[in-house]
């Protein structure tokens, strides 16, 4: 078996969500220095407050506000801090219920060590010098040995409240693509298209999935196709994409390598977009140690009949 | 609910070796070979296969729409009957037992598949908690988990003694569980997030499994000993922590009550407990503790604590759970599945056998 391949592959988001009104007074509170709860029917005050009641479904709406200090309901000790967490330095995780609050919010405690941290102990609030609108407003916690903290009397409206908010999100991968692709991969890096044959139906799928969608089996049987193609069907792409050093308009299409059963894409260049046609013969068209084809070319081949191709529309 | 309710079973199960990493596979390619192996169990064709329906999360592999490439696995076209779930594969055994209930099928092919190691599966689930409040911050699995263990501690429901010997007796039992990741007994491990160590954790792994489901006599001609689904029902927690009691599990009991659990003592318990205190948990919410349930086999397959292909993990315990009726070896037994933090979301299935 050929090396396995791998590549990184990091998928990346910036989440833009908008807010209800409970979640958008909390947050804009969290950037004023205000801790805000919701009461419930049964007078229950929720901290982090949310728009419905998790027992009777209600909506909430009744804001009221708690201290920024509070007690640790249960707590965790985290040796190894990860990439985004509130600290980088050993930390516990702690729920804490602030005073006045009948449930408890998940974050971070600035803690020594773990001989520091006990569930009951009496933490506070240390705010984030630059404050968004986010629960990070919250720093963190840290350890208080104190009354409760005084509440500003606030009543839950704020001018210029947040709306919303972006949650960026990164997770990093290690792709592989697995035996089939993998052993497309390498041929095609030789300048080789090679598909794999379905044992059932006969019919050679390029690239190859390693499995046969109309019988759901294995393929494994290699088969070289192409190099020349015809092309099944056709768009005109209009639009430049971001990174993309193509000029447009230019055509991008289903093409059908000879001896393959399934068409694969790929750009079209070497003639007028105008010009380009179904059933037009183009063949491959390389760059100096690239992994696959720049784009396909025409062959000046007389253009395939319909019949020759319709099954692979 | 008096009326009279379809009979059904499970007739198949087959699953993986659940290993580290399978990166010399594509899904699909993983999870094949089982597709092949369940229907073979039953001498089914694809074709033959009244529903589909599968479990798995695009977030383990960070590949969109991944679950419509493993499609191919089934032979989907022409277009099959089919449905999944963006979780554990118990949730889709769940679709395809109503989709069997209404009459609409007579069998039912269920799988789910995880491959977990081209990501940080620490890292990934935390995606999936609420993006407002929570996400932001970060908090893996396993630092969630630890803040459930030090709520039992902290109660006196449980120590990390006790902890270590959940883990010990999943692993010992699992060395007879060909399929398992972590097989054989393995020391307690370094903290990982306080109190809970690396031996009370389950594996990193990659793996699939897949069942398939049969109605009334079509299950009775598939299958020697067919272990007939009498009760399923699953429930949700609410799903800020803090406002949870992390020592219970109303929901998990709440299902297993609707699934009849507690109306005849079972003889085997597949808990998906993915860290040690989570049994805690359940084996109290399911009356397991109580005196007269000490009998009860739980996780003699090892549990999640010796494999957990993420996704599968759930249906996993459903199969284990039928597999072991279909031998012979139990009766009645409980199957359990969970997805999310804490024991968020938690279904219960009641299997019988016929009299032997």
């Amino acid at each position: 078996m050929p090396e396995v391949l791998k590549a990184p592959l990091a998928v990346e988001f910036p989440f833009t969500r908008s807010l209800g009104p409970v979640q958008s007074a909390f947050l804009t509170g969290l950037r004023e220095r205000v801790v805000l709860g919701v009461k419930t029917v049964d007078s229950r005050t929720l901290v982090p407050p949310v728009e419905y009641d998790p027992v009777t479904a209600e909506e909430l709406r009744d804001l009221v506000e708690v201290a920024p200090t509070g007690t640790v309901t249960t707590w965790a000790w985290n040796h190894h801090p990860r990439r985004g967490q509130p600290l980088g330095t050993p930390f516990a995780w702690v729920l804490v219920r602030l005073d006045g609050a009948d449930t408890a919010l998940l974050h971070a405690l600035d803690a020594p060590g773990q001989d520091a941290v006990h569930t009951g102990m009496r933490v506070r609030v240390r705010w984030a010098e630059e404050r968004t609108g986010a629960i990070t407003d919250i720093a963190c916690f840290e350890p208080y040995d104190g009354e409760p903290a005084q509440r500003t009397g606030h009543t839950g409206e704020f001018e210029d409240a947040v709306t919303g908010i972006v949650a960026a999100a990164r997770l990093d991968y290690t792709y592989s693509p697995g035996r089939a692709q993998s052993a497309y991969l390498h041929a095609l890096s030789g300048r080789r298209t090679v598909g794999e044959r379905c044992p059932s139906c006969r019919k050679v799928y390029v690239p190859p999935r390693g499995a046969c969608p109309t019988c759901g089996v294995a393929t494994s049987e290699q088969v070289e196709v192409g190099p020349r193609g015809t092309v099944t069907t056709f768009c005109i792409v209009n639009i430049k994409a971001k990174n993309l050093d193509i000029e447009v308009p230019y055509v991008y299409a289903h093409i059908a390598l000879d001896g393959a059963d399934l068409a694969l894409h790929a750009r079209i260049g070497g003639m007028p977009y105008d010009q380009v046609r179904m059933g037009l013969r183009v063949e491959p068209v390389w760059t100096e140690g690239a992994r696959f084809p720049d784009h396909y070319r025409p062959t000046g081949e007389p253009d395939a009949e319909y019949d020759t191709y319709k099954e692979l529309l | 609910m008096t009326r009279e309710i379809r009979e059904i079973a499970v007739v198949a199960f087959a699953q993986t070796g659940h290993r580290r990493t399978s990166e010399e596979l594509s899904e699909v390619e993983m999870l094949m070979p089982v597709l092949h192996d369940v229907l073979a169990r039953t001498g089914l064709k694809a074709g033959d296969i009244g529903f589909t329906c599968s479990g798995s999360s695009d977030y383990l592999a960070g590949r969109a729409f991944s679950f419509t490439m493993a499609l191919d696995g089934v032979g989907a076209w022409p277009p099959i009957s089919e449905s999944h779930v963006e979780t554990d594969g118990a949730w889709a055994l769940y679709e395809a037992w109503v989709k069997l209930l209404t009459g609409e099928a007579e069998t039912a092919l269920v799988y789910a598949y995880g491959k977990t190691s081209p990501g940080d599966v620490r890292e990934v689930l935390t995606r999936q908690l609420d993006p407002y409040y929570v996400a932001p911050l970060w908090p893996d699995s396993v630092a969630l988990a630890a803040l459930q263990a030090r709520a039992l501690i902290d109660a006196g429901l449980t120590d990390e003694r006790e902890l270590a010997a959940i883990a010990a007796r999943s692993r010992t039992a699992a060395a007879a569980n060909p399929h398992a990741q972590l097989r054989g007994a393995t020391p307690p491990g370094d903290p990982l997030v306080a109190p809970l160590r690396t031996g009370d954790c389950p594996p990193i792994g990659d793996g699939a499994a897949a069942v398939v489901l049969a109605a009334g006599d079509t299950a009775r001609r598939l299958c020697d000993r067919p272990a007939w689904i009498r009760g399923l029902d699953h429930r949700i927690e609410a799903h800020s922590l803090g406002v949870r009691d992390l020592t219970d599990s109303p929901s998990t009991r709440l299902a297993a009550e609707r699934a009849g659990a507690f109306e005849l003592p079972v003889d085997t318990a597949e808990l998906h407990a993915p860290f040690t205190s989570q049994e805690v948990v359940l084996r109290r919410a399911l009356k397991l503790d109580l005196p007269g349930a000490e009998e009860v086999r739980i996780n003699p397959s090892g549990g999640a604590l010796a494999a957990n292909p993420v996704m599968a993990a759930g249906l996993i315990r459903l199969g284990e759970a039928a597999a072991r009726i279909q031998r012979g070896e139990s009766d009645r037994a409980l199957a359990h599945a969970t997805s999310g933090p804490c024991l968020q979301q938690n279904l219960v299935a009641v299997l019988e056998g016929d009299a032997q």
